[in-house]
């Protein structure tokens, strides 16, 4: 089994050269004027981290004025809007870019074996538009804030004085930027893949990215013409979500909704792709089911469009509208279902390693599996009469968003920064925070389980003083989990600069980017890479001489081996 | 199947394009053909029109809600829209369309003057609906016919003596508003005619018959007034409007929350409008660069991109027609 280290494969011969896509150029303006998706997914990387913190750091200022009923920090408006600007900074500038237009950007293209997305100028002009309606967010938060809850429900954010206007063209210039970016990744999807890489052969990162992408470009548009009536409500009265004038603000709750339940999709379906590399590369073992996998990731695209009635189940719909609803959310269960068992089956038998995107891996099993029941818990109408607005669909939204997607995020982050930075991170660091992270996310948001179906609303500044230990448990918890975020934030950027240098492949990954060297080259593939199949992990071994994997026999044709797809 | 049809210029001039044309395909590094090139620069034209077409989706939704809520709004007020102005419109931007698929195909075919002639006259064309277009919102303007708050119909009030001494007082105004008939013909109401019975019966016969729901009142079996009484759809917001905003002003036959129609009609076509725009930017670009020769049958992706889109803003307004200006015509 040793003597499979004489092959360095194509990884080593592309590392002789020297030259990766981080040192190929230099200065400001190579950065600035990049089309490598390689640099535009780390320029984006970058952001979104810095969203992260500023959501997060929204996140433990609500927290903290909840630490005692009434007044601890803050007066009721400046709550509300720490609530909100948390809210939208979190979904609009993390989440829903977090994983497609960062990591996504990163290593769909070398996953597939092409060169770059299909428009690399388009992918730039996304990242700048991302830029740009960041700036429109902040700029809301230095003009007077918004108050509204990242809903903007009218006739609410139709009267309010504080900078709705601002915010939503900020949301209304991101859902541009994602909706380029989801049409890149469809047509690089379609057009790019190299001889060999057949549907059924593409990772199910890519899988899910392409279904993430598929909502993007058919449901962002319908939150574009909402977010423009309501700027055109605000200035120029149109009456068209005023009642006063004839309109109609429940029509303003299904145009938001039409995007915005969709839009969790958008959130956790690359999240589920990353589960997929995770599970499979760190059980070593190829994954199962790699079929349902990967049409599970389109039918809850598909479904996703047909249950944005669920948010509304108590703002006036017809009963029989509110009991279909119901029905076809119970049936979003069924693909999200499918996935995680397969991801646990994969894990049967299989050589687990616990390194620190696999930690994330499991949180995720765990975190979403509870956000994904109680998930079941709201779409059932009786129960949701009740428990409606209150913490326990807090609870929800954050076991499904944070507890899933964010810790996936994470967990990608681990998995894909040797190859993003060339640095190996410091694994026993990794591994506490992940820890951290799991014991204060569960210490936060499961006491607001219990808060809710005693009945806490969300959103209120004030609460009973019995509430009190609840929500000190809840606070503890959030200052735990930021604890484990900033842990995280120092030993990565200590390996940036400590870090050992990272091999071709550190973790026994058999998809395509860890075929190139850590940093890749700067146009990934110098020809098309050979295509097989993207878990056989048959031929990957690990060589002690380079502290991480290698592939026997690469020059194998494409074709050979038995792919899951056929 | 158009992309198809063009497919085999590109291929046959992919190799010899290189030196032989000024505007020789420039395959980009990540592609492998200048055919790859194309079909992707095709696709992802395709997926942003979706994107467009469900933007517009929603206000097309909008229209549907608010028409199902109140029908009576939209059989009353569409009359304030001029048809002959909208055909002319209709006629404009289908001729537009023809020139443009016209000069796509004079790229595709290395003709070059044709093709430069050819997006001008597509220019020309845009202009020219952006001109009627422009008439028709001066006219709604200055009389008032505006969206939400901004809804004060400068028509007559017929419904007592002082509003009917309104009404005969804008008469006044006629002769500068004949260049629009269709738009002022409410305002030429006597004082106890609305516009709805003036279409009904006494009006210009250019209009349709009378205005109906169903079959409840036929074609002059009661008198035109009482077939304008549409009653509001019950499950629809009646809205507060009319007792908030003018207690006093009101016609007696004229519906309520009438603003929400213009509402809706100003949101639809202005963002209609603000497309065509878009349009005549890119095609005046495409306009510069044909004039310098960069087109030709090895390299006509953008004027075919642009077409694609230029069809689809078309698209949309013969939609827009009929739904906005042809309400029981």
């Amino acid at each position: 089994m040793t003597s499979i280290a004489g092959h360095p494969g194509i990884a080593g011969r592309i590392a002789e050269a020297g030259a990766n896509y981080l040192s190929e150029r230099r200065g400001i303006l190579s950065w600035v004027f990049t089309l490598d998706h390689k640099r535009i997914g780390v320029m984006y990387l970058v952001s979104i981290l810095f969203s992260f913190l500023l959501g997060g750091v929204f996140a433990l200022l609500v927290r903290t004025e909840l630490l005692t009923p009434r007044r601890t920090i803050m007066d009721a408006d400046t709550y509300n809007q720490m609530f909100t600007l948390h809210g939208v900074v979190m979904i609009f500038l993390f989440i829903i870019p977090g994983i497609p237009a960062a990591l996504g950007n990163f290593v769909l293209p070398i996953m597939l074996g092409a060169r770059d997305v299909a428009f690399p100028r388009l992918n730039l002009f996304s990242y700048y538009l991302y830029v740009l309606g960041a700036v429109f967010a902040v700029l809301a938060i230095a003009t007077g804030g918004v108050d509204t809850g990242w809903t903007f429900y009218v006739p609410y954010s139709t009267t309010t004085n504080t900078s709705v206007t601002a915010v939503v063209l900020g949301a209304f210039i991101l859902g541009f930027s994602s909706i380029f970016t989801g049409i890149n990744f469809i047509v690089t999807i379609h057009k790019l893949r190299p001889p060999g890489m057949t549907w059924f052969r593409m990772p199910l990162f890519l899988w899910a990215l392409y279904a993430t992408a598929i909502i993007q470009v058919l449901a962002t548009p319908v939150l574009g013409i909402t977010l423009l009536l309501l700027v055109a409500e605000r200035l120029l009265r149109v009456g068209i979500f005023d009642p006063a004038l004839g309109g109609d603000p429940v029509l303003f709750q299904h145009f938001f909704w039409f995007y915005s339940h969709p839009a969790v999709y958008i959130m956790i379906l690359p999240a589920m792709g990353v589960m997929s590399e995770l599970v499979s590369t760190f059980s070593h073992k190829p994954i199962f089911g790699y079929r349902f996998v990967a049409l599970s990731s389109v039918a809850i695209a598909m479904i996703s469009f047909l249950v944005w009635g669920h948010h509304m189940f108590t703002s006036g719909q017809s009963p029989l509208a509110s009991m279909i609803f119901s029905f076809l959310t119970f049936m979003v269960a069924i693909p999200s279902a499918i996935k995680v068992f397969n991801w646990v089956a994969t894990m049967y038998r299989g050589a687990i390693d616990l390194k620190t995107p696999m930690l994330y891996a499991l949180w995720f099993l765990f975190l979403f599996g509870i956000g994904g029941l109680t998930g079941l818990f709201l779409g059932a109408l009786a129960v949701d009469v009740h428990v409606h607005d209150t913490y326990f669909v807090v609870a929800h939204f954050h076991y499904t968003m944070f507890g899933g997607v964010a810790m996936a995020f994470v967990g990608g982050l681990h998995y894909w920064w040797p190859k993003i930075t060339g640095r190996m991170y410091s694994e026993l660091w990794g591994r506490l925070a992940a820890l951290l992270v799991f014991v204060g996310f569960n210490l936060t948001f499961f006491t607001q389980f219990v808060l809710g179906t005693h009945g806490m609303p969300r959103r209120y500044y004030n609460y009973p003083a019995h509430f009190t230990s609840y929500h000190q448990h809840s606070t503890l918890g959030a200052y735990l989990t930021a604890a484990g975020f900033f842990l995280t934030a120092g030993y990565l950027i200590h390996s940036l600069f400590r870090g050992r240098r990272a091999p071709a492949n550190p973790w026994g990954g058999a998809t395509l980017e860890w075929q190139c060297s850590s940093p890749p080259p700067a146009h990934n593939f110098d020809r098309p890479p050979p295509v097989g199949d993207p878990y056989d992990m048959s031929r990957i071994r690990y060589d002690d001489a380079i502290g991480g994997y290698v592939t026997a026999e690469v020059a194998e044709p494409a074709g050979a081996g038995g792919g899951p797809g056929r | 199947m158009k992309g198809e049809a063009m497919l085999p210029a590109v291929r046959s001039a992919a190799a010899p394009a290189d030196t032989a044309h000024p505007g020789a395909p420039r395959v980009a590094h990540h592609f492998a053909t200048p055919v790859q090139q194309f079909e992707s620069a095709q696709l992802g034209m395709w997926l942003f029109l979706a994107t467009e077409v469900l933007l517009f989706g929603g206000l097309f939704c909008a229209y549907a809600v608010y028409r199902a809520a109140h029908p009576e709004v939209f059989i009353y007020a569409h009359r304030f829209l001029d048809a002959r102005l909208g055909a002319l419109n209709t006629v404009v931007l289908v001729s537009s369309s023809l020139t443009m698929a016209w000069a796509v195909r004079c790229a595709q075919t290395g003709r070059q003057r044709g093709l430069v002639g050819l997006l001008a006259a597509t220019l020309l064309f845009a202009a020219a609906f952006l001109a009627v277009k422009y008439v028709e919102y001066e006219s709604k303007w200055r009389h008032g016919l505006l969206w939400g708050r901004y809804y004060h119909p400068a028509h007559g009030h017929p419904a007592g003596d002082a509003s009917g001494q309104a009404g005969t007082g804008q008469a006044g105004q006629e002769p500068a508003n004949a260049s629009a008939p269709g738009d002022e013909r409410p305002m030429a109401a006597g004082p106890n005619q609305s516009p709805a019975t003036i279409a009904a019966g006494a009006g210009p016969p250019s209009r349709g018959g009378p205005v109906t729901l169903g079959g409840a009142a036929g074609p002059g079996a009661t008198p035109p007034a009482e077939a304008t009484r549409i009653a509001a759809s019950a499950a629809g917001p009646r809205g507060l409007a009319w007792h908030l905003r003018r207690p006093d002003s009101g016609r007696h036959d004229e519906p309520r929350n009438v603003q929400i129609f213009f509402a809706v009609y100003f949101l639809m076509t202005g963002l209609h409008g603000l497309h065509v725009m878009a349009g005549m930017a890119v095609i005046a670009w495409l306009l510069v660069r044909s004039i310098r020769g960069h087109f030709g049958p090895g390299y006509f992706a953008p004027v075919d991109l642009a077409g694609l889109y230029w069809h689809v803003v078309d698209v949309i307004w013969i939609f827009l027609f009929p739904l906005l200006y042809l309400i029981h015509g």
